[in-house]
């Protein structure tokens, strides 16, 4: 089965599960006689994307093998030639930066985050890594915070007042 | 009319908002050229900052310049390195970049910056005209034709994705709309479907989805693809004459002046957009243009040069048209670019020009700004800003990441908006393997409360979904929007007919 037709039968599932979802919605008793409650144009779109997943699902050569090359140039014919490796240590570092963002502050986090993706991504150059990524976040917090005057806090905990 | 236009000029000419302008189109040209960001992560990357702005009318300036900077940067790096940033510009690739590699960089930037140029000048034109002769029918509208309306708009979205992509774009339209109704609502006393999580009570935050939508599967892909970002590096990027010479300036003349009004055109239709424009505007030029030019089309030549740039750049104003006047995006940028005006509390659709008239024009002004700036602040530093394009993969991919979650993060101060973030992002880069179109999800996300709300308000007013039937304008759109999706098949079906009778 193509890739486009195992994502259309999870649209499928999870079509049915809002759908499941908006027809068990606790509706308030002064909405009983409403013509349009909260579940009204949810319980629509459940129907309509259930029909379309189950139209490509089922479809015949139709829409699936319309073109296999990909508009975005991603193909799964060169599946196997792309660094998988890279991509998941990349996707891991942040979500590591999401759960450290607080707590380390975002000087440290940030230059934690650049630091390790470029050596994830096999940057080896220390003596150019270290300023570029010291001198980046510390600029970007600078805009951001004192520019901008959005606040970010820049320190860890133990650090804040 | 006249006041409004005042007010707007006095806006758009205020040093703060030139300032804008010109910020927007430096940053959106450097942005725009590094490989694998388009426009719409661009826009989404500096929607915080115009938040931040406070002022409607400067953040939607800065933001239309950091849309006009990035298309010209996309074309940059299409034309020196043939690594078209958005599909937009992949047209712009076919003879501009032969053009580099014989040497003529600098003369194939300065065609493509002029006839962006002068797309832009026509396509603002037009627009002057246009959008007031729409927004004086669309306030004759009620709940019911706006919601018809939007059907019809979604619909022509997906019935423009392409071929074998109607039923994924509709598909992918459905979920955007089913995002869209997680948390709280105007219309309904409690949250709707937030699984009991808290941070999804005020639902789903846009710029954390068009980030996920857009920068980040581009990121992804970056990643993944190695000799994606080496191409950038092995390029011819040295530049050496601006030039253009009289003669050749003649040439292309009549095709930008007829690509002009024609990439307006197919610009104002919902979904179909810039991509559309610059392709059909090459094959349209190729075909008109005389037996010796038209051997020289994908080899170099000028003409195929100027016609999707003219073409894409009047289709980009053209998709500003539906906004404006309709408040529906026909593109997955004119849709962020609607989500951020929301959250500064502006309402476009019909009203607008009558409510806040000076935001209104001050756009409309500052998108001729903006061209302008491009052509006499960018193209000359253009040698200098394509040094980026030799920034090492190991230095980009971080940034750009970190820009992404910077865009979810920032102003929201909520470390669970990047986890949301990471896991969408990864969803759409999936989807994005599978070939299913992504800005039509966005846009059903954007429109969907607004959809709701005139769904609810038509069937209170008719006591039910009879109104559907019973208004003659509504069944008109409804109509409408069912034979735009049914349209391609219609085609599909008669072709092999065709193909027997032929035989």
């Amino acid at each position: 089965m193509a890739a486009d037709r195992w994502i259309a039968l999870g649209f499928l599932v999870l079509s049915l599960v809002y759908g499941w979802a908006a027809w068990n919605y606790p509706i308030l008793p002064f909405e009983q006689n409403n013509p349009f409650k909260p579940n009204t144009l949810p319980m629509g779109l459940a129907v309509a994307g259930a029909l379309l997943s189950l139209i490509i699902l089922l479809g015949g050569r139709g829409d699936a093998a319309a073109d296999t090359k990909g508009a975005q140039g991603l193909t799964l014919a060169r599946l196997m030639n792309y660094a998988w490796g890279e991509a998941l240590g990349l996707i891991l570092a942040m979500i590591a930066y999401a759960l450290l963002l607080r707590p380390l502050g975002f000087l440290l986090a940030t230059v934690l985050f650049l630091g390790g993706s470029a050596v994830i991504l096999g940057e080896r150059r220390w003596h150019l890594l270290v300023p570029v990524v010291v001198i980046g976040a510390g600029s970007i917090w600078y805009l951001v915070d004192e520019v901008l005057g959005i606040f970010l806090r820049p320190w860890p905990w133990f650090l804040a007042g | 009319m006249l006041d409004g236009v005042l007010a707007g000029l006095g806006t758009a000419f205020s040093f703060y908002n030139i300032l804008m302008v010109v910020a927007g189109c430096l940053i959106g040209t450097l942005i725009g050229m590094l490989p694998g960001l388009g426009p719409m992560s661009i826009i989404a990357i500096m929607i915080p900052v115009a938040i931040q702005l406070g002022d409607p009318s400067s953040a939607l300036i800065m933001l239309a310049g950091v849309y006009y900077g990035a298309i010209f940067g996309g074309s940059t790096s299409s034309i020196l390195i043939n690594a078209p940033g958005v599909a937009g510009t992949v047209a712009t690739s076919f003879d501009g970049y032969p053009m580099a590699m014989r040497g003529e960089a600098g003369k194939a930037l300065t065609i493509a910056a002029v006839a962006s140029f002068a797309g832009g000048t026509v396509g603002a034109v037009l627009l002057f005209l246009f959008a007031p002769a729409l927004s004086s029918v669309a306030v004759l509208f009620w709940s019911a034709e706006y919601f018809a309306l939007m059907l019809v708009g979604l619909s022509a979205i997906a019935a423009f994705a392409g071929r074998g992509k109607v039923v994924k774009a509709l598909l992918m339209t459905v979920f955007g709309l089913m995002l869209a109704t997680v948390g709280e609502s105007a219309l309904f006393n409690a949250p709707r479907f937030t699984m009991g999580l808290l941070d999804l009570q005020s639902g789903f935050n846009f710029v954390t989805l068009a980030m996920a939508l857009f920068a980040l599967p581009e990121a992804i892909h970056l990643i993944l693809d190695p000799s994606r970002g080496a191409a950038a590096r092995s390029g011819g990027t040295d530049i050496k004459n601006l030039r253009i010479t009289r003669a050749e300036a003649r040439r292309i003349a009549p095709v930008v002046g007829r690509q002009s009004i024609q990439g307006f055109l197919i610009g104002v239709m919902p979904g179909a957009g810039a991509t559309l424009a610059s392709f059909l505007g090459y094959a349209v030029e190729r075909n008109l243009a005389k037996d010796d030019e038209r051997g020289e089309f994908g080899k170099g030549s000028i003409k195929g040069l100027a016609a999707p740039e003219t073409a894409n750049n009047a289709a980009c104003t053209g998709s500003f048209v539906p906004l404006l006047t309709l408040g529906i995006p026909g593109s997955g940028t004119t849709a962020i670019l609607l989500g951020a005006l929301i959250a500064l509390n502006v309402n476009p659709g019909p009203r607008l020009m009558i409510d806040r008239p000076e935001v209104f024009w001050a756009v409309i002004i500052s998108m001729y700004l903006g061209n302008i700036v491009l052509l006499v602040l960018n193209l000359p530093l253009i040698p200098y800003i394509a040094k980026l394009l030799a920034v090492p993969r190991n230095f980009l991919i971080p940034f750009i990441l970190f820009f992404a979650m910077a865009g979810a993060y920032i102003g929201q101060n909520n470390s669970t908006e990047l986890l949301i973030l990471v896991g969408l992002g990864v969803i759409a880069t999936i989807l994005r393997f599978a070939d299913y179109p992504l800005p039509p999800l966005l846009i059903g996300f954007i429109l969907g409360p607004m959809l709701e709300n005139n769904f609810s308000r038509a069937m209170l007013n008719a006591d039910g979904i009879s109104f559907l039937w019973e208004r003659p304008g509504t069944l008109a759109l409804v109509i409408l929007g069912i034979i735009l999706v049914l349209l391609p098949y219609i085609g599909q079906f008669r072709a092999p007919r065709r193909a027997a009778q032929a035989d």
